[in-house]
């Protein structure tokens, strides 16, 4: 445990170094944030029959989307794990004494933590004190808060789980871009970073209500705003945990079996 | 020119070296902007209309910039790569060739695989263009193409705009990001839904507005004026790219090699 914490420490303080990287991510998360409220507005302007998610709801939605990015974005990926994979240095990964799916699942978590928390809090500062229609509103109460947190936290787990699950696909595949791309472009879609879930048609919500994907970022977020009451939301943790098993055990099950086929590329 | 072309042909060549890798990747850009697209199809179908704009017509303004956007992304790539040019060096080398730097970094990268992009905002544009009741002239037509070279010249400048970022900070920067998918994720709607500022700003400082929107409301009948006033409106786009060239001849001469 203790290692898995240094490792997590130091993935940490290594990302806080790129300070002016994360002034250009605010800047950029505030002008799309800006950009997708104001074709929202324009939407709901002349809207007769009364859509599932309020205006108000979608505003918020839409500011903890942009805050949250590098927490839920299925297309950030760790450069270096390629790296280790096609170039032949899983070699001293393996040598590691701990275990590989451990080692590189904290490395996963704490890459997209550190790159959140620098910029989470001036956008929040900011989104909350912006005018209407713009600006976040605060989660119902005190209990749909500490419900957001706990669901955000497995979300996060949950797309690091399937991010791994990418990255292990590259002992088969060799290739990663491609397929990454695809997985990345369906689940995102299916997560509701493109469009809230309760907004797309009704095939499309059963779809997404099968997969695990929406659980990483539409119930999370609809927590926050209240579109999910409470009682709703205790269900969904237990549906997080479900599939966080689901997907840990398979990325353990495939990482096994990669490994004992495993060819180390050259020198 | 020529050497540009020349250049083509060698990347090309050299990518298609791994055909299975080159398919799943232009499949996989076939998808992102098509999960957009289908975003925009289902706002319209639960709403219905966006504040007087039918989907189809939505669909127009939204192939005309995914198009302008995917070819420039294909043919102006190296810009968008530069930052790597320069970090690792490379850019000594362009430098003492006898050749202009625009073109040779123009040459240095191409990625075909953002054809897949190509094929689908042309689905998307053919799509739109069959469901809506335009009556065609030369001078449309003529618009039309306009609008995507237009759009192509805008894009290209603000790559090229990014790429000098570089010369001073050595790397590239997300900021980029605000003009060139920023502004391909807010030219794809009809400007006029947006803020009054933003509006003016994407109309007289970047002329996405020159090349989507009033244009736009020529093809469809909208507009009051003559026609040939809105078909040569597109052109406005080169007077966005010629300062963009400038700052990066400014940006060459300023440039110190890191020394790698």
């Amino acid at each position: 445990m203790k290692m898995y914490l240094s490792v997590a420490k130091l993935r940490f303080v290594t990302n806080l170094q790129y300070r002016t990287a994360a002034f250009a991510g605010i800047v950029t998360q505030l002008f799309f944030g800006f950009i997708f409220i104001m074709v929202y507005v324009a939407f709901y302007s002349r809207s007769s029959a009364a859509p599932p998610m309020s205006l108000q709801e979608v505003v918020t939605y839409i500011w903890l989307q942009q805050m949250f990015l590098g927490l839920i974005a299925l297309y950030f990926r760790d450069p270096d794990i390629f790296e280790l994979i096609t170039g032949g240095n899983i070699a001293y990964e393996l040598c590691r004494p701990c275990g590989i799916y451990g080692f590189w699942f904290t490395k996963v978590l704490a890459t997209r933590v550190s790159g959140v928390v620098l910029r989470c809090f001036p956008v929040l500062l900011i989104v909350l004190l912006l005018p209407e229609p713009y600006g976040m509103s605060l989660p119902p109460g005190i209990g749909a808060f500490l419900l957001f947190l706990l669901s955000l936290f497995l979300g996060l787990l949950m797309v690091c789980a399937i991010s791994l699950l990418i990255y292990i696909s590259i002992f088969w595949t060799m290739s990663p871009a491609g397929s990454i791309l695809m997985v990345a472009a369906a689940g995102e879609f299916l997560a509701g970073m493109i469009l809230p879930i309760p907004l797309m048609p009704g095939w499309m919500q059963q779809l997404a209500n099968l997969l695990p994907f929406r659980w990483t970022v539409d119930f999370p977020f609809r927590v926050y705003t209240g579109n999910i009451p409470v009682e709703e939301a205790l269900m969904g943790n237990l549906v997080q945990l479900f599939w966080l098993a689901l997907l840990i055990g398979l990325g353990l099950l495939l990482i096994s079996r990669a490994l004992r086929r495993v060819v180390v590329q050259g020198g | 020119m020529l050497l540009y072309f020349k250049y083509l042909s060698i990347l090309f060549r050299s990518q298609m070296q791994y055909r299975t890798s080159f398919w799943l990747l232009t499949f996989g850009q076939l998808l992102l902007p098509f999960a957009v697209f289908a975003g925009l199809y289902f706002l319209f179908s639960r709403f219905g209309e966006l504040q007087g704009w039918s989907f189809f017509e939505a669909a127009l303004c939204f192939g005309v910039i995914h198009m302008a956007f995917s070819l420039s992304e294909c043919f102006v790539r190296g810009f968008d790569m530069f930052s790597s040019l320069v970090v690792s060096g490379e850019f000594d080398r362009l430098l003492v060739r006898p050749r202009s730097t625009v073109v040779q970094v123009l040459g240095s990268k191409f990625e075909f695989t953002r054809f897949g992009r190509l094929v689908q905002s042309a689905a998307v544009l053919g799509w739109a263009l069959r469901n809506l009741p335009i009556a065609w002239t030369p001078l449309k037509a003529l618009t039309l193409l306009m609008m995507v070279a237009g759009g192509i010249l805008i894009f290209s400048g603000i790559f090229i705009l990014n790429a000098t970022l570089c010369f001073w900070t050595v790397q590239g920067l997300e900021v980029g990001n605000v003009l060139t998918d920023g502004g391909r994720e807010m030219a794809q709607y009809p400007l006029n839904i947006y803020h009054k500022r933003v509006t003016l700003f994407f109309t007289f400082i970047i002329p996405f507005g020159c090349v989507s929107y009033l244009p736009l409301l020529f093809l469809l009948g909208r507009a009051e004026g003559h026609g040939l006033l809105y078909a040569l409106l597109p052109l406005t786009s080169i007077l966005f790219l010629l300062p963009c060239l400038a700052v990066w001849q400014i940006g060459v001469r300023h440039y110190r090699s890191t020394g790698s």
